[in-house]
């Protein structure tokens, strides 16, 4: 501890007067800005979070075609190399493609595409297209990039049926992040008020909600988070089966998130500060909102933020297996069952593309818990 | 310590009772009944049925009677053996189980042991050598390996074998051994095949324990009975495995008991990818062809496969961790 504190002392006093008092008058949240902000792989990973999530609120913007539209003479095409330097060794500020043409080889009756290289398409950028409502209000037709006809951009190729993966895979960020987040925010309802109940009452309540919660842990989760989505009727629309989902697995998440509350409930009822403001002659509701909530809350962004990556790995994983979403709607699962097998795997190994959104989105959650984490934890410097 | 591992598997077969009712409302939840869906098979297969044959095939099936007696019927034939008939297989489903829960349960062993294996020696190199060059390769790869999902992962080892070795490893087994009888080239051809399942469950698994062990290990170097041996002189590597590393195992070896049932939940859509014949890829097309009988059945046994998993991690908790057994006999 007198380690600690000297450690804080030299620290201070390496920095300027103002800011040294800033670090003794600052509040708790305040304080944990600060370390977190310290933390830059966290820094980075809450910028790629934003960054996807605007991606998925401004799909339409970053759309370049039409996501539905099955592009017929470009089906399978591998992604569009963006050039900067033309077939005479010219070098163009502008980035442009070219178009491709596809030819069947009879043998192997596998589609095989050739840059056309006498036009030049220069990428321009916010263009005028396809009309559509940002955010579902204001009439637009202005797309970030495009090119001129008759040549179509695919910045990630195509699929089967020539749609182009790149907006797709923008539409599709809008299932499996909003999927994520409306999930994690029913589990974090139900394991708040389940572990708030077992950890406020005690007794036998406590002890028949432990018993359940650990019942519960013990089924593999996959396969039953798969048998409660298989049991969806088949002619439910595309809204009701994303919002069962998340009902499944939310249903399923909770046990653990209503074990760290209780945990961590009664952690803090027995701990000495709160002792301390007891003993001072504070009233129960000061205790809860000044002591209890900011201590609380803290830890809950944490548990939450790490609960995230996993509702989305699972979503993708019940899609993948045509148990989830269910086409025409898209998530990133969906998109990936094109990639079930080494053929068109190796054939069109880019169909593979979806998977990396959600490996970064994964990743970026689980460097932020961990930032959080660190930031939120007032014993660590 | 008999008392104990009495209470357990007490436990256990509690345990088991509730995932037998929670296996019968899954039989229950689809709408309609598999008669229903039975008679409409019937039907399109040009046979008329008539109200009084159907009410007696719903008589003889005992879909008349209220859900606790058809709980106990169907209880009752599970008990003695009789989990009832897939319609998909057109098999008992007793008989098409067996060898599937087998490798199942064999490959999620098999997979316990790789993270085990790797996590802990790489956890206790990043712990002894924090913040350097190792250190970060090591925690970024574990990181890459708990962001990409299981069946991406497969996808790409499948691929890269493919790509490289001109080898076809889905399966568990090369088609011309697929029905050829055991003897050591059968096995041979098995063990070519089990890396990558083995591989791809355990990553994300390994990733999760390497965080823990270094945690946990590096909590432990920073304790005064550490400083007090090395002032005494003892030697770094003694000094390491003496007592730290025992200590930082205990969190290990108590994981096992959420090891299990995400091993298995991995295993199913690892399998669908790989093509393996274990339950998950089964149990995912009873699902999607709405086989009932055989998709409940497959979930309360692989279920079973864990809590039993889960039983033998908490004994050998026990065993491992004397502190532990102190406290459960006292409470």
């Amino acid at each position: 501890m007198l380690r600690r504190l000297d450690r804080r002392r030299t620290k201070a006093n390496q920095q300027s007067d103002r800011i040294d008092e800033g670090y003794y008058l600052a509040s708790q949240w305040q304080l944990i800005w600060r370390k977190f902000r310290r933390h830059r792989l966290a820094m980075l990973s809450a910028i790629v979070i934003i960054f996807l999530y605007s991606l998925a609120v401004f799909a339409e913007f970053y759309s370049v075609n039409d996501y539905h539209k099955r592009h017929v003479k470009y089906a399978k095409a591998p992604p569009h190399t963006v050039r900067f330097i033309d077939e005479e060794g010219n070098f163009h500020l502008n980035p442009f493609i070219y178009d491709m043409t596809q030819k069947l080889d009879m043998e192997t009756l596998k589609r095989l595409y050739t840059e056309d290289r006498s036009k030049r398409y220069p990428i321009r950028f916010f263009v005028r297209g396809e009309p559509y409502k940002l955010l579902g209000l204001i009439d637009t037709d202005i797309h970030l990039m495009g090119v001129d006809e008759p040549a179509v951009f695919f910045p990630f190729g195509t699929d089967e049926l020539g749609r182009d993966l790149f907006s797709r895979t923008m539409h599709a960020a809008r299932i499996s992040l909003s999927i994520g987040f409306l999930g994690m925010v029913t589990s974090f309802v139900l394991g708040c008020l389940i572990g708030g109940v077992s950890g406020y009452f005690g007794g036998s309540v406590d002890i028949i909600v432990q018993r359940v919660i650990e019942f519960l842990v013990s089924i593999p989760h996959i396969p039953l988070i798969m048998a409660l989505s298989a049991a969806f009727p088949p002619e439910w629309s595309s809204t009701q089966v994303y919002f069962g989902i998340t009902v499944v697995l939310a249903s399923v998440s909770w046990p653990p998130l209503a074990r760290a509350v209780r945990g961590k409930l009664l952690e803090l009822r027995e701990a000495d500060f709160v002792m301390a403001a007891r003993i001072s002659n504070m009233g129960d509701m000061e205790i809860i909102v000044k002591h209890l909530l900011p201590s609380f809350a803290s830890f809950l962004i944490v548990v939450l933020s790490l609960a995230v990556p996993g509702m989305i790995l699972a979503e993708t994983a019940l899609s993948f297996l045509q148990i989830g979403i269910r086409p025409p709607a898209v998530s990133w699962g969906v998109l990936l069952q094109d990639a079930q097998n080494i053929r068109s795997l190796s054939q069109s190994p880019w169909l593979l593309i979806p998977g990396l959104f959600v490996i970064a989105t994964v990743l970026s959650f689980n460097f932020l818990g961990d930032g959080l984490r660190d930031a939120a934890d007032p014993y660590k410097q | 310590m008999k008392h104990y591992v009495f209470q357990r598997l007490i436990y256990m077969f509690f345990v088991f009772w509730l995932v037998s009712v929670v296996t019968f409302v899954i039989i229950q939840l689809p709408p309609g009944d598999y008669l229903s869906t039975y008679i409409s098979r019937l039907e399109q297969a040009g046979e008329e049925l008539s109200e009084e044959e159907a009410a007696n095939l719903r008589r003889q099936y005992g879909l008349d009677q209220p859900l606790f007696a058809r709980y106990l019927k169907w209880i009752g034939q599970v008990l003695q053996g009789e989990f009832g008939f897939s319609f998909d297989w057109q098999k008992p489903i007793k008989d098409i189980i067996g060898e599937r829960l087998a490798l199942t349960f064999t490959i999620a062993i098999l997979s316990t042991i790789f993270t085990f294996a790797v996590a802990i020696p790489i956890g206790i190199y990043s712990a002894t050598h924090q913040y350097s060059v190792g250190d970060y390769v090591v925690s970024i790869i574990g990181f890459i390996g708990l962001a990409i999902p299981n069946f991406m992962l497969a996808l790409i080892m499948l691929y890269i074998a493919w790509k490289n070795y001109g080898l076809n490893l889905t399966g568990l087994f090369s088609p011309e051994y697929l029905d050829a009888p055991w003897d050591m080239a059968k096995v041979g051809d098995l063990l070519l095949h089990l890396p990558i399942p083995v591989i791809v469950n355990g990553t994300a698994g390994t990733a999760g324990l390497i965080r823990v062990m270094r945690g946990t290990l590096l909590d432990e170097l920073n304790k005064q009975y550490v400083i007090t041996a090395r002032s005494k002189g003892v030697g770094e590597v003694k000094l390491l495995f003496k007592y730290p590393v025992r200590v930082a195992l205990n969190p290990i070896v108590s994981g096992l008991a959420w090891l299990f049932p995400s091993l298995i939940s991995a295993g199913t859509i690892t399998a669908w990818v790989l093509g393996l014949p274990t339950a998950g890829p089964m149990l995912v097309r009873a699902l999607i062809t709405q086989d009932t009988f055989l998709s409940a059945t497959l979930l309360m046994f692989v279920t079973i496969l864990t809590v039993i998993g889960t039983t033998v991690s908490d004994i050998l908790l026990v065993v491992v961790d004397p502190r532990i057994r102190m406290e459960r006999a006292a409470s």
